[in-house]
């Protein structure tokens, strides 16, 4: 069964069926990843173009490395390099893209929506890579990943995700993939850092840690993202930490066996304690390696290609 | 030329009236009314199964000249306000330069009169350069033309300002028109802030944007007396405040667009930036207040805020996208077929609210049909059905949302001081 559509914009379209065809063939491919020689042919002779408009280091590389093991080629056209900072609208520069015939693009932009923009416009599938505040497909998909090399299965699992959730397309997507697998969904921020009607994406909001964190299985860490809040939400980073930040203390509420989850790049001492991170419950490293596997996955999903992947 | 238009209804609420009846119009003005045996010279226009109506006015359009004639010119404007049944039009005085002295009122006048199709009255400036410090010469504006002011497409942020600006509009009793949306509480936002704003991950507007202005012009216009006239209310709140307002006679008046109770934030998806507008789009909840608003008669008149945008303007991400929809040429049949056939408005309130209620807001002497009146007439055929054709506007942008949507009740005719401009 391959995927329905053709593009990944969003985890919202979705269906549950979809989602655990991605993970299952992510686990294939993270066989692949640890031997010897890290390549197969599958997607040979395929181009994907990494388009990316925000700085990216680990999401970027992630996808490149991923389009490598799979033999595609894989051009990098980062904002710096581009014709957008010559003035080029970005429709222009889609079009142009489209000329060149490649057969996906990978696009992370600041702008809510651009994915669904850049499908209207060109033939080549969409991977949205991060748009604006809105969704980050993959990183949902590695982070269910993640979370389960640790837990039998995601449904009735207590997941409390903390932090920025306003500013975050990874507390968007997290959300509703986690809701679909059947996972309990907590958010946990100050109310300033909670967008209005959160609770209809199916997350139990809260502004108190304790109760997000009672009993969670896992805990999904955000990056407090500065250089998208246009005003201050909190009154400073001390505050901010004593308050939300995660610490050894406040991990005691959750279970023994509960798991510290970030996407990077942290902010050590404003979200998160750093002796967390390098800690007993942090798989944050197994999530970069599972952020491999996923994007292979689906690349070769929606490729659609027929051909053995040698696994 | 005389003009006869025969066997149409006529509904004219500035005398009552509602009935079958001719009308004569000669030299520009209304001649007669009732069963009028044609003479041979007259030219017939039949309106059988038609409303002949006192010309529509749009209390609130953006004609863009000059400076921005890319997206529209008062030619291109006035025939999208022509074949939208509007005979008169307020236009908003965010032109490059800025309508804010006589010159530039002079100007636009000028225009409007060489192209000769629908009227213009112009809006003036509150503040120079709608930059909300320094008031604009209103009294030079005033000989020159102008019947209100307003700094739209922005609010007066400094609350002093606004008050010295209502109180110095008192002078000329001119109203003072303010498009509400404190920009603070409206943090950059791009859309209705909700459970829409959240899911698309867009920044949300608050609708208490909305409301701190909305609030706050009604004190001044209590303390100074002025008649404000909020341009688009858009919320559910902000129709309780006014109607409160109203309650306790305080001088304001308010208009509502056709896209706030046509649509709601639900409807942007994939983010198409046509339905970007600002005040933005809201609920399902507000556009059934807004209804409510506009059949027990707390809303005062429906305006389009007609915004013409280039696709370069449009044709990119939702956050860059400059609000505003063209309107004038969907209005009337939006609101024949969502208020009259839908909500069970009269035709007659309809009159109220695109006619009568602007010309005594804005004291324009149209907005009737009485003998002596100019002949400004619109004629509606309540049964035609049209589908919404933007290729074929004429105005000279396209950003408009309505797009193949198929409506009931179409105008028919548009005449201008006895003259049709439009048929």
């Amino acid at each position: 069964m391959p995927l329905v559509g053709k593009h990944l914009l969003g985890i919202e379209n979705l269906s549950l069926d979809e989602i655990e065809l991605i993970l299952k063939t992510s686990r294939s491919f993270k066989e692949i990843s640890s031997r010897p020689i890290k390549k197969v042919p599958t997607l040979r002779g395929r181009s994907v173009i990494n388009l990316f408009y925000e700085p990216s280091t680990r999401t970027r590389s992630s996808f490149e490395i991923a389009a490598k093991r799979l033999s595609a080629d894989a051009i990098n056209f980062s904002v710096s390099q581009s014709s957008s900072a010559k003035g080029e609208s970005l429709i222009d520069t889609v079009k142009n893209l489209q000329f060149m015939n490649p057969d996906m693009i990978v696009v992370r932009h600041s702008a809510a929506g651009v994915p669904h923009m850049l499908s209207k416009h060109c033939d080549a599938s969409i991977i949205n890579a991060g748009d604006g505040m809105h969704e980050h497909p993959t990183q949902a998909l590695l982070d269910a990943l993640t979370i389960l090399d640790y837990k039998k299965q995601i449904k009735g699992l207590k997941v409390a995700i903390i932090g920025d959730i306003a500013h975050s397309r990874v507390a968007r997507s997290n959300t509703m993939l986690l809701n679909k697998m059947g996972a309990e969904v907590w958010v946990c921020a100050p109310p300033t850092l909670i967008p209005m009607r959160y609770e209809e994406y199916g997350a139990k909001v809260t502004y108190k840690m304790k109760e997000a964190l009672r009993g969670a299985d896992a805990v999904i860490m955000l990056r407090m993202q500065r250089e998208r809040q246009k005003e201050v939400s909190y009154p400073s980073v001390k505050e901010y930490f004593a308050l939300y930040g995660l610490s050894k203390e406040k991990m005691k509420w959750a279970k023994s066996t509960a798991i510290v989850l970030h996407p990077g790049p942290i902010n050590r001492g404003v979200e998160i304690d750093p002796e967390l991170v390098d800690g007993e419950y942090s798989v944050i490293l197994e999530q970069v390696a599972n952020g491999v596997a996923v994007r292979m996955a689906v690349l070769y999903l929606l490729l659609g290609t027929s051909e053995e992947i040698g696994l | 030329m005389t003009l006869l238009i025969r066997n149409g209804t006529i509904i004219d609420p500035s005398q009552k009236l509602k009935k079958k009846s001719d009308i004569v119009v000669d030299r520009g003005k209304v001649v007669g009314l009732g069963k009028i045996k044609p003479k041979k010279s007259w030219q017939i226009v039949d309106a059988s199964g038609c409303f002949v109506v006192p010309g529509f006015i749009d209390t609130h359009v953006h004609l863009c000249e000059p400076g921005r004639e890319d997206k529209e010119t008062i030619l291109t404007g006035s025939e999208a306000a022509a074949a939208g049944g509007f005979t008169s039009i307020v236009c908003m005085p965010d032109s490059e330069p800025v309508n804010d002295n006589e010159a530039i009122t002079d100007f636009i006048l000028q225009r409007a009169r060489r192209v000769g199709l629908v009227n213009i009255f112009p809006a003036g400036a509150i503040t120079k350069g709608l930059l909300g410090e320094e008031l604009a010469e209103v009294g030079e504006m005033v000989k020159a033309g102008i019947v209100a002011i307003a700094d739209d497409p922005n609010p007066v942020e400094n609350n002093q300002v606004m008050r010295r600006a209502c109180e110095y509009a008192k002078t000329f009793d001119i109203p003072v028109i303010d498009h509400c949306g404190e920009l603070r509480l409206a943090a950059q936002g791009h859309m209705n802030e909700g459970a829409v704003s959240t899911r698309l991950g867009l920044r949300g507007i608050s609708r208490a944007a909305e409301e701190a202005d909305i609030t706050r012009d009604i004190i001044l216009s209590r303390i100074t007396g002025v008649r404000l006239h909020l341009a688009h209310i858009s919320t559910q709140e902000s129709l309780s405040w006014v109607r409160q307002a109203k309650n306790q006679d305080i001088q304001v008046t308010c208009g509502v667009t056709p896209h706030h109770f046509t649509l709601t934030d639900s409807d942007i998806h994939d983010y198409h930036t046509d339905f970007k507008v600002d005040p933005p789009l809201r609920t399902q909840e507000d556009v059934k207040s807004i209804v409510e608003g506009i059949i027990d008669g707390t809303i005062d008149c429906i305006a389009t805020d007609h915004s013409p945008q280039t696709r370069l303007e449009k044709e990119t991400t939702f956050d860059e996208a400059v609000p505003g929809m063209i309107g004038m040429e969907t209005a009337i049949s939006l609101c024949w077929d969502f208020l009259i056939c839908r909500a069970g408005l009269s035709p007659t309130r309809l009159v109220e609210l695109f006619s009568t209620n602007p010309n005594r807001i804005f004291q324009l002497d149209r907005g009737t049909l009485k003998e002596g009146a100019i002949a400004d007439i619109t004629i509606i055929d309540p049964d035609r059905e049209v589908i919404v054709d933007v290729s074929k506007f004429k105005s000279k942008s396209k950003n408009c949302p309505f797009d193949g949507w198929k409506l009931r009740g179409s105008v028919v005719m548009t005449i201008v001081k006895g003259r049709i401009i439009y048929q």
